[in-house]
């Protein structure tokens, strides 16, 4: 794709509207279609739109497989931490309720939190899906 | 404050420990997160299963909101009880696995096998602790696919060819069980096991309930691997790594096992006369099918490991037949074979874990002389051996007890004597290695090199285990009683 001008451009410009996009889709997943796991699926595919055009290495380059990995397991525990947040706030477990004074603002701000983990794990094993298949032949060990 | 929290973080703590561990990635790390967690939950379920009461159950609103409508956990003496069991298992072999990994995986992915191993744990746990039938199927399948992992992750390369059928079939009764509950959701409504027992009266036994039954059914024989649905099983636990088929082999099953248990009892047996359906006749059939084939197939198998699987197929045939027999004699030995065979199972495969270590091999011809290579694991696997067996003053016996007794209260006497007969199979495949340890020449030189302290004690522990339980069963039993009587009584 190195010769492909058109493409690199495109790419650039589209890039930062896709991420966008998907921030879009999680606030908007209150009100309407969309959340996290969406979103996270959006996150990842600009990442893999950008290696597609600039290359694996390049992509790997932006988003470290290590970062990949510490996305899959940070979402996981933002999630799981709500959660336990909810209890040592005197509630149940993933009791959003108690998050603030006003029980309604403290289900907003807890669905927010936990689709945020969502999409971070989302986008993370989108990613390392993506990498672990387009590295077949090229990673040291196969996989 | 803390206590009334206990269901919930049964499941968490182990949950939370996997995304840690990955974030950590670090080998002594990980396990020390692991064995932590392990043995907090272990804590949390003997607590739950002494403070639950006798009829009664505690009873938690996921997010506060109230049961049929949100997700709702519920621990009465059954689920208590398999709490027990797993996260006793998981303790005593996540102790063990620190030796045994560092042998038989690769370090860097250590940290990955400690995080598969607390999320599997903590699938295996949510099974147990959920009144949600769909909750429960994404327990099912956290388990399962941790599971899937944790038997591939070694070195053995035919491991992945085992993985891989596991996979497939354990997703094909993944799917049955979750067609099950779709249909039942369709006829009730409801997804809180609770509710959809009392809503199945209103409904009757129509046709989608019926298929309900079958979907369901089978769909957990696959995972309890019932007799024809059993292949997966040998090649997984064979070619996985020690530790992991000593987890799996004492607790993957039997929480399959109850859920088949909560589901025929609890939330259909209330409402259907499933006496009239021969669905216990079948299982009946297939629980003697199962005893006898995989007995002898046992029998024939030259490596340790397949035969000690083949063993666990012929298990779970002793505790469907329990559960066929339906009385409360029945399901007491069901229940109280979950725990009897779960660390008798356990106790042998971390033996032979340790065999591993230091001979690399588990084939039958190999282990000519082990008990002077080895004095310590080879006793310890004859004293396990007679608990599989059932000798008198051994776990297994209790169990063959109350099969038999069961078995002659519906005046099978014919049953009973089969019960006894399979026995003396299974003695002959523990007499082949005692022939072996024992009895024949090693092959050159002998030099003792016992398995390091750091696996022979856990395994020890578990082989003692099998005789404590065998000589005072007020624990293991009165608990597999009230276990028995709370899945009859069901949710009222």
């Amino acid at each position: 794709m190195r010769s492909q001008l058109v493409l690199r451009v495109i790419a650039k410009l589209l890039i930062p509207f896709m991420l966008l996009f998907a921030l879009y889709v999680q606030f908007h997943g209150d009100f309407g279609p969309g959340g996290g796991f969406q979103a996270g699926v959006i996150t990842a595919a600009a990442v893999i739109f950008y290696g597609l055009i600039y290359g694996l290495p390049a992509a790997r380059r932006l988003v470290p497989d290590r970062f990949v990995e510490s996305m899959i397991a940070g979402g996981v525990l933002l999630y799981g931490g709500v959660g336990v947040a909810g209890m040592l706030l005197g509630g149940n477990f993933l009791d959003y309720f108690v998050l603030a004074a006003d029980p309604v603002h403290g289900q907003h701000r807890g669905i927010l939190l936990v689709e945020l983990g969502v999409l971070i794990t989302v986008a993370g094993v989108m990613l390392k899906i993506f990498y672990v298949f387009a590295g077949r032949g090229r990673d040291p060990g196969g996989a | 404050m803390i206590s009334e929290h206990l269901p919930i973080l049964q499941v968490v703590l182990p949950l939370l420990a996997a995304p840690l561990i990955v974030l950590f990635r670090h080998a002594t790390l990980a396990w020390l997160l692991a064995a932590a967690a392990s043995w907090c939950s272990f804590v949390i379920a003997v607590l739950l299963f002494f403070t639950v009461p006798a009829g009664g159950a505690f009873d938690y609103a996921l997010g506060s909101w109230a049961a049929p409508w949100g997700i709702g956990y519920r621990i009465d003496s059954a689920s208590a009880y398999v709490l027990v069991l797993v996260s006793l298992i998981a303790s005593v072999v996540v102790t063990y696995a620190r030796t045994s990994i560092a042998a038989e995986v690769d370090r860097d992915s250590h940290y990955l096998f400690y995080a598969m191993f607390v999320l599997c744990l903590g699938g295996l746990l949510g099974i147990a602790a959920t009144n949600d039938a769909f909750n429960l199927f994404v327990f099912l399948e956290i388990s399962s696919l941790s599971s899937y992992v944790l038997i591939a992750i070694g070195r053995n390369r035919r491991a992945l060819h085992a993985a891989f059928q596991y996979l497939i079939m354990g997703t094909i009764g993944a799917t049955f069980y979750v067609i099950g509950v779709g249909l039942l959701y369709l006829m009730t409504g409801t997804l809180n096991m609770a509710d959809m027992a009392e809503r199945l009266a209103q409904v009757g036994e129509t046709r989608p309930v019926l298929s309900a039954l079958a979907f369901i059914t089978v769909g957990l024989s696959l995972k309890i691997a019932l007799f024809p649905l059993h292949f997966w099983l040998p090649n997984a636990y064979a070619s996985a790594p020690s530790v992991v088929s000593a987890f799996l082999a004492g607790t993957a099953t039997k929480v399959s096992v109850y859920v088949l248990m909560r589901f025929l009892f609890s939330v259909f047996g209330a409402r259907l006369s499933l006496d009239a359906l021969h669905l216990f006749d079948v299982l009946v059939g297939l629980s003697i099918a199962a005893t006898v084939a995989a007995s002898l197939v046992a029998l024939f198998q030259d490596d340790l490991k397949r035969m000690l699987a083949y063993s666990s197929v012929a298990q779970v045939g002793y505790i469907t037949l329990g559960i066929a027999l339906n009385n409360a004699d029945g399901l007491t030995a069901a229940v109280i074979h979950l725990f009897n065979h779960g660390i008798t199972k356990v106790a042998l495969f971390m033996l032979v874990g340790g065999i591993v270590l230091r001979m690399g091999t588990t084939r039958f011809s190999d282990m000519a002389g082990l008990a002077r290579r080895m004095p310590f694991t080879a006793f310890g696997f004859v004293v396990a051996g007679l608990s599989l067996i059932g000798v008198p003053a051994s776990a297994g016996f209790v169990t063959k007890w109350y099969l038999v007794m069961a078995a002659l209260e519906r005046a099978h006497w014919w049953l009973a004597a089969l019960v006894v007969a399979t026995s003396l199979i299974s003695a002959l495949y523990v007499w082949r290695f005692v022939e072996m340890a024992y009895l024949r020449e090693p092959a050159g030189e002998v030099r003792r090199a016992e398995a390091p302290l750091s696996l022979l004690i856990p395994a020890w522990i578990m082989v003692l285990a099998c005789t404590y339980f065998g000589l005072e069963t007020s624990y293991s039993l009165t608990g597999a009683q009230e276990a028995a009587a709370a899945l009859v009584r069901g949710f009222r």
